[in-house]
């Protein structure tokens, strides 16, 4: 199980193949610019928090939004490997499912840590100050809920067998993700059916982690951010685990 | 030493399509086998048991003397896997894909070097290591994937149709190192083809048609009982003439049963 041979090669393999394709890392610049900077001012009208700068506002949103696309887009790695051939020279090597489900959880939760992580060059841009604590704290919390969202994208992925149905997927599963994180505007109002998936959103407490370490503003006790962001990563490794391990 | 693979009574279904039905046959130490059949009748299917990707339905396969159902990883060590599609990370580069195969067979960095150097100097390419694999054609693709496969030195090579969409040139090529391979390392061979030609080299071959093995034994053999100068003809004469449903419709079929399962 912990084969680190197999992990690391399944981690550096992901990393080397991210870092070489541009548009990739075009899309985790513009992302932030064009929600944080674009929607972002355009919206801060109509938003009223006594106290709050509505871009400081978002600017945790925006961490959460960047590392979950970046999560979602490195599994669907995986589907590519299956089209397109190479999963199969893992699959056939002396290696254990499991194995295969860690490296990609691994080099996932790394890529969309530093996609997160990179949202911070923008914070000189709306005058939000991070303290280096601030900064430090921020570290592990980006990369718990990159962790969380690997973990779904797998165990959505590992379902999966053709592109067109992770297209879907990506769209009725990333986007209402987002917006009904808390990411964008806070959830007061939003409701009751609704409601129901903002409390099982993983998003939403990730978010709400976010916020708390860079702004002070918290609307879930920190145990249930914590441990709600826990019990789903383990959830959804297990399904993968699960899903990995079936032979037809 | 024992057999390199012994299959005993294998079968196969998906859902009500039996792929393989009930095959029986040995590959001894060294030998260069071959395994033809028309598309559809359960090749790759086979190979993907012998290979762990796929659970039979019955029967064993025992490779190298371990038994693919209980023993996946000793037997994953002792073959070496060309697949029908490339599985190349394309956007890696020759010695990247190397390294990585070494890495997931638990070598050392420095075995992963020198075997390296060894295997691309034996396809002939020795001087690309630096190359991305996109740019290559697709001879020097399987010549890569030969090259990758020979790497943890396995006792057994399977190839399944690993000259399909080559030109004639860079098939002889790659028999050429097969058949040195077979006989300078001592590692056996199992393969399949479309092109007949090519099964002349092997010293056994078998024709397995809707699931069921309808001739196994030598070239010179099978060309005697039939009464016929080539392989070809051979295995027109044992196959029929019909043309086939193609294994990837097969396939197309099995997912879209799978599919409709889950909806319900």
């Amino acid at each position: 199980m912990f084969d680190f041979d197999a992990i690391y090669m399944i981690w550096i393999r992901d990393l080397i193949r991210h870092f070489r394709d541009r548009s990739r890392l075009l899309g985790s610049i513009s992302r932030p610019i064009l929600w944080l900077l674009i929607m972002g001012t355009g919206l801060r009208g109509s938003f009223s928090m006594p106290g709050v700068n509505y871009l400081h506002y978002i600017f945790p949103g925006i961490i959460a939004m960047n590392l979950l696309f970046a999560s979602m887009m490195s599994t669907i790695s995986i589907i590519w490997d299956r089209e397109f051939g190479f999963l199969k020279e893992i699959l056939v090597a002396p290696i254990s499912r499991t194995a295969i489900v860690m490296g990609k959880t691994l080099s996932g939760s790394t890529i969309a840590f530093i996609e997160g992580m990179f949202v911070m060059i923008f914070a000189p841009f709306i005058h939000i100050h991070l303290p280096l604590l601030t900064i430090l704290l921020l570290m592990p919390a980006v990369f718990f809920a990159a962790f969380a969202c690997t973990s779904l994208g797998l165990a959505i992925a590992a379902r999966m067998t053709s592109f067109e149905g992770f297209g879907v997927i990506s769209n009725f599963v990333i986007m209402p993700m987002f917006f009904l994180s808390g990411a964008m505007f806070p959830l007061a109002n939003l409701p009751a059916v609704v409601n129901h998936f903002v409390l099982i959103n993983p998003m939403t407490y990730a978010v709400d982690l976010l916020r708390s370490i860079t702004l002070g503003l918290r609307a879930y006790p920190l145990w249930l951010d914590l441990g709600y962001i826990a019990a789903f990563t383990l959830a959804m490794t297990a399904i993968s685990v699960f899903e990995f391990n079936k032979v037809n | 030493m024992n057999d390199a693979i012994v299959v005993t009574n294998l079968s196969k279904s998906f859902e009500t399509v039996k792929a393989v039905d009930n095959i029986s046959f040995t590959v001894k130490d060294s030998e260069v086998f071959a395994f033809l059949g028309p598309n559809g009748a359960g090749k790759t299917t086979t190979i993907s048991v012998i290979c762990g990707l796929l659970r039979p339905t019955n029967g064993t396969v025992v490779l190298n003397g371990y038994d693919v159902a209980l023993n996946p990883n000793e037997v994953r060590k002792s073959i070496g896997v060309i697949f029908q599609d490339p599985s190349l990370d394309e956007r890696l580069t020759v010695y990247e894909n190397l390294d990585f195969h070494g890495m997931i067979y638990h070598m050392s960095r420095q075995l992963r070097r020198q075997r390296i150097t060894e295997v691309l100097e034996l396809v002939g390419l020795g001087d690309k290591s630096k190359t991305i694999v996109r740019t290559f054609s697709g001879g020097m693709k399987r010549r890569l994937e030969i090259a990758r496969g020979l790497m943890h030195r396995p006792r057994v090579m399977i190839l399944d149709e690993p000259t399909t969409g080559l030109d004639p040139q860079t098939r002889a090529h790659i028999w050429d190192y097969v058949i040195k391979l077979s006989q300078e390392q001592k590692i056996t061979i199992f393969f399949t083809t479309h092109y007949l030609d090519e099964a002349e080299v092997c010293d056994r071959l078998a024709i397995i048609d809707h699931g069921r093995i309808a001739a196994l034994d030598t070239p010179e053999v099978l060309k005697k009982k039939y009464q016929k100068t080539t392989l070809n003809d051979v295995f027109l004469e044992v196959t029929g003439y019909d043309i086939r449903e193609d294994e990837g419709d097969a396939k197309e079929h099995f997912s879209v049963i799978v599919k409709q399962k889950r909806l319900k």
